[in-house]
């Protein structure tokens, strides 16, 4: 292979942006099609010497719960699960998030799998990171089609939980509930701020100068590549092939 | 008693046209086997509910024509990608969709397992899956003060419809921790299960076993059908046949490519 090939690849990069987003917590949940989220919690777990504790739902090895597909919102709705993490077909910049449809939704033009657990994890889960690697116009829009879940809601509904940040593949953004706007935290080595505000559908805070995206470090990687790697390829194989070159011929 | 059936369809006998049939996701146990029998029967107008999502079940149903009304919270094949006949489905309007939420799913059928009219729950306010179910309710909390909750009405399925590692001749189902099958039977007015295999014992007589079984008395009928839930997979048994599920996505893409599925795979029994 190449000797111009990055020390780190984009999915090592997102997944130790959302490790360090996790933070210092008691318990996170990860649910379908996460593999990026899957491989932060479980470098979480590893760097934090088991706490986290982690419930990856699609695993096998990495799901403590033995009382079926409800106990995690049972769980959750109980604030016993700290971070969860949501994606969407369009995310909207009230952190709004779609995951069901473009146009009417008795007739659309496009249509997603669904909603999942979003319409209640969203509310009850305090720390949910939201990720999209694709960020592009497409993807981050002024107003999304179809709420699946809000971002925010009005101050008389129950609301403990919802959207901390949303990482993309070009950047982190936070998220201010009280203002209902994303602020760019960070650019990801490689992008620009020029091209960011290209490529987002909606406005954002940002400060004057803009952090670069800390690289992970060596220590990390390591974790990554030679503990949690193999973890992960157990649910999402192709996902580990083509981010850890597992069980590629690479 | 529960019928433990010579033959798969007379079990699904009374699974008829029209009738709710509520079924599990693949992390828990689905009938493919039942699934692709209920299709060459040729069912129709069927309400599915699948808890709390599907995948192969749901599409393929769909592309034979089966399903009038679905409620689940997603459709996809997963790793995958999208199920086609499901997307292509909703698109032109061919199915009635009832998208909902996973929790509300489990919260609407709690409440059925309770004999309870209905279930409120937290969330969904503000979400355009409520602008789209009238039948949510959101009230005062009547505990509280300024706090609107949703009440969600119970889904009382006509026939609930899984696969399972075993069953004893008593009907007992041994189900492990897909607590799901549980909640699904118990909701239910009838069970119908297929199993990998019978065990001889009684499978109440063992406590460990007991623990992780569903009594009989929920259960009509059960059948044997020796990997039952492919091309899906059933958890500590058999992993998804993942060259066929692509194999089907590639396939399922056009309605001709689906015809030519349905012929290969499910117009003819398998062999065991």
């Amino acid at each position: 292979m190449s000797s111009a090939r990055p020390e780190y690849g984009e999915e090592e990069l997102l997944a130790s942006v959302m490790a360090d987003l996790i933070g210092d917590v008691r318990l996170v949940a990860v649910g379908a099609a996460s593999p990026i989220p899957a491989t932060a919690a479980l470098l979480a777990r590893e760097r934090g010497g088991g706490r986290p504790r982690v419930s990856l739902l699609q695993s096998r090895k990495h799901n403590f719960f033995t009382d079926g597909g409800v106990e995690l919102f049972d769980c959750a709705g109980q604030g016993r699960v700290d971070v969860f993490f949501l994606s969407g077909a369009q995310i909207d910049g009230e952190a709004n998030i779609n995951l069901v449809c473009i146009g009417d939704p008795s007739r659309p033009t496009v249509r997603f799998p669904g909603s999942f657990g979003s319409a209640y994890l969203y509310y009850v889960v305090p720390k949910v990171i939201l990720f999209r690697t694709e960020h592009s116009r497409r993807t981050l829009v002024p107003k999304v089609d179809f709420i699946s879940a809000p971002g925010t809601s009005p101050d008389n509904v129950y609301r403990p939980g919802g959207p901390v940040a949303l990482v993309t593949g070009r950047c982190l953004f936070s998220f201010e509930r009280r203002k209902r706007r994303f602020r760019l935290e960070s650019i990801h080595p490689g992008h620009t701020l020029a091209e960011i505000e290209e490529h987002t559908g909606f406005a954002f805070d940002r400060a004057d100068e803009v952090a670069v995206t800390p690289a992970p470090s060596a220590e990390t990687l390591r974790i990554m590549r030679e503990v949690v790697a193999p973890e992960v390829a157990e649910i999402y194989p192709h996902f580990a092939a083509k981010a850890f070159r597992i069980g590629a011929a690479a | 008693m529960t019928v433990i059936a010579e033959r798969l369809e007379d079990a699904l006998a009374r699974i008829s046209d029209g009738c709710m049939l509520a079924a599990p996701n693949e992390s828990a146990g689905v009938s493919m086997e039942a699934t692709r029998a209920l299709i060459r029967r040729g069912i129709r107008r069927l309400h599915l509910v699948a808890l709390p999502t599907s995948t192969l079940q749901a599409d393929l149903l769909i592309g034979a024509g089966a399903i009038a009304t679905l409620e689940t919270s997603a459709v996809s094949l997963g790793e995958i990608g999208l199920a086609p006949r499901f997307t292509a489905a909703v698109k032109s309007g061919a199915i009635v969709m009832k998208d909902a939420t996973c929790a509300a799913l489990y919260a609407a059928l709690q409440a059925a397992e309770k004999g309870i009219p209905f279930m409120p729950l937290r969330g969904l306010i503000g979400s355009d899956l409520a602008r789209y179910r009238p039948e949510w309710r959101v009230i005062d909390n009547p505990y509280g003060h300024d706090d609107p909750i949703v009440l969600l009405p119970a889904i009382k399925p006509d026939v609930a419809l899984f696969h399972a590692p075993m069953a004893d001749r008593a009907g007992n189902v041994w189900i492990g921790r897909e607590r799901d099958l549980a909640i699904l039977a118990h909701a239910a007015k009838a069970t119908v299960v297929t199993v990998e295999r019978l065990h001889e014992a009684n499978l109440l007589d063992d406590p460990v076993l007991a623990a992780g079984t569903l009594p009989g008395v929920y259960v009509d009928a059960v059948a044997v059908a020796p990997r039952g839930a492919w091309p899906l997979g059933l958890p500590d048994h058999y992993t998804a046949d993942m060259a066929h599920l692509a194999d089907y996505a590639r396939l399922a893409a056009t309605a001709e490519g689906f015809a030519r599925y349905l012929g290969e795979h499910v117009d003819v029994k398998r062999a065991a």
